[in-house]
């Protein structure tokens, strides 16, 4: 087991020699070798780790160095890193190398954070239940029986079983904080914006947020700090003001006004998450913390107005893969024409191929108003429900997903089932608000059971907050 | 609204896609399922709502039109799989005959 709780304490036990930080990365290596059935990592970088390692040590030793100084962590496999692989876990990208940094990769680094490698996901971050990878499914370390949850299923597996100290992953529509929920970890979704996508794969443009995974909200609130901000290279990026999230957790926090949407408790919810966040509420009152009923009466339509909208965009995003600049080609070429449907036919896989095909088909002549346009309506319906929750109350409390972990292989022959899975966390991207997801209790059978706290866009620092207060309830 | 395979086959075509009469079969079940639940928005009377293409509003971004450094050639041609020291390569576009 390790010595440290979370980074503040880790930087400490380096600076006063009780822990050495190449030992510290050893230990991960040896770890992810150890796990390697988990299949969480797609790459590690061995050699680049340590070296980093020998250089951050001296840097934390003389105190100058950076935030993250010695944080070891695991970047998913959508997000590039100079002359690494960058292959979304597709093989059509399986020779990829990346030109140049992502700039959350390059604001790590700055910071003197140590890349451990690539974690393992669903294909160009499609999917749920991490089964949609060209490197094969990843376990669930807590029931290697079940999925860790998706897309980024490698990355939560990886904090969750111990690999690293934290991890990058992305979330269009819950792909960091269901997978978070699964292994039973911390994850955070920031506000649409809030970090440069820049080096990211894009999937759906509109939707996209790159955010970490931890074991401690405190870890959480650093690298998040650390990774958000304007950046020229994405011009869709915020301007807005990054506050220094690690001092949110020292804020005062009893008056915070939580609200419970009724729609997140309805049918469909497993029992034993639905007593445990009821009794967490009950908790909360106990303690006298502001807790009211809301509504967000477009809820049932999330999944409808999402699935049009992120494939829509995706299927414009995924034009590029036409093996022209980048990508595996065929042998069959030929004409352009076939160069085309052949290498994009061999290198794509079935879901990524599903949400092509029926982002074509929302998009194409005569149904764009029926489909598109009215998802984007819907869209705006689904904001001014928040909008208008938020009115009153300060983040809103739900189940993370409405099941525990799944068995590999239950859903996979579904897809509309599979995108239901996503009922709880799809509408935080609809609306571009923030979410985490919160490793609040267990199930009889052992299964980690993720709470999700949601605020208005560029709150963070309300999440937190009541992140703070939910845990103290659990200790 | 239910789509049949022609209309699978025809959005394979733009999508550049192939599949197999098996897979055209099975896409066509799942997009006729998809399509059928998010029906359901249909429920709702969205005639005064604005569609919202993007969730955190923002206006047009500008910068300087001020040239600077972009990707070396031979740094942008690296992942192809097949070029020279200046192109990329295809096949042939313009029919021969």
């Amino acid at each position: 087991m390790l010595p440290y709780k979370n980074h503040f304490e880790k930087l400490e036990l380096i600076k006063s020699k009780k822990i050495d930080l190449v030992e510290n990365v050893k230990y991960f290596l040896n770890r992810i070798e150890k796990e390697k059935r988990l299949n969480a990592f797609n790459f590690v970088f061995e050699e680049e780790a340590l070296q980093s390692a020998e250089i951050i040590s001296d840097k934390i030793i003389s105190g100058n160095h950076g935030a993250l100084a010695g944080l070891v962590i695991g970047i998913k496999d959508v997000l590039s890193i100079k002359d690494k692989p960058l292959t979304c876990s597709s093989k059509i990208l399986r020779d990829f190398k990346s030109i140049y940094n992502a700039t959350v990769v390059q604001k790590l680094i700055a910071e003197d954070a140590i890349i451990i490698g690539k974690t393992n996901c669903d294909e160009f971050a499609m999917g749920s239940s991490n089964e949609n990878s060209a490197f094969g499914n990843v376990l669930n370390p807590v029931d290697e029986t079940k999925v860790p949850g998706g897309s980024s299923g490698g990355s939560a597996a990886a904090v969750a079983a111990f690999l690293c100290d934290a991890a990058l992953g992305t979330d269009t529509g819950g792909s960091i904080r269901q997978p978070a929920a699964f292994c039973g970890i911390y994850g955070l979704k920031p506000t649409y914006s809030r970090v440069s996508r820049f080096g990211l794969t894009a999937f759906a443009s509109s939707f996209d947020s790159i955010g970490p995974f931890a074991r401690s909200i405190e870890d959480i609130s650093i690298i998040l700090k650390s990774i958000s901000g304007y950046d020229k290279k994405d011009s869709t990026s915020s301007q807005i003001e990054v506050p220094d999230f690690t001092k949110s957790l020292n804020l005062k926090s009893e008056n915070i006004r939580i609200g419970i949407p009724k729609e997140y408790f309805s049918e469909g919810l497993n029992e034993e998450i639905k007593k445990s966040i009821l009794e967490l509420i009950q908790n909360l009152k106990n303690k006298n913390i502001s807790i009211t009923e809301v509504s967000l009466p477009h809820t049932e339509y999330t999944i409808a107005a999402y699935y049009i909208l992120t494939t829509a965009e995706a299927s414009s995003n995924l034009a590029r893969y036409d093996s022209v600049r980048f990508g595996k080609r065929s042998s069959k070429i030929d004409s352009l024409n076939e160069m085309y449907k052949n290498s994009r036919s061999e290198g794509l896989g079935a879901e990524v191929k599903r949400r092509i095909m029926l982002g074509t088909y929302v998009l194409s002549a005569g149904y764009y108003d029926a489909y598109y346009l009215k998802a984007q309506k819907v869209r705006r319906l689904i904001k001014e429900d928040f909008d208008n929750a938020f009115s009153s109350v300060d983040v809103i409390l739900t189940p993370t997903s409405p099941s525990l972990p799944f068995n590999i292989g239950e859903k996979s022959d579904d897809p509309l089932e599979m995108y239901l899975s996503d009922i709880f966390t799809t509408s935080a991207n609809l609306a571009g608000i923030p979410g985490i997801s919160i490793p609040y209790a267990k199930a009889k059978n052992g299964l980690p059971i993720g709470v999700q706290l949601l605020a208005k866009q560029f709150d963070e620092e309300n999440l937190i907050k009541a992140t703070k207060i939910i845990m103290e309830l659990a200790e | 609204m239910s789509v049949t395979i022609n209309d699978v086959k025809h959005i394979s075509e733009l999508a550049k896609l192939k599949f197999s009469d098996v897979e055209l079969n099975e896409f066509t079940n799942q997009l006729n399922e998809i399509l059928g639940y998010v029906e359901k928005l249909n429920e709702l009377d969205t005639s005064n709502v604005e569609p919202l293409s993007y969730p955190v509003e923002m206006t047009n971004v500008f910068r300087e039109d001020e040239a600077t450094p972009s990707t070396p050639r031979e740094i942008a041609l690296l992942n192809s799989e097949d070029a020279d020291e200046k192109y990329f390569r295809v096949p042939k576009v313009i029919n021969q005959d």
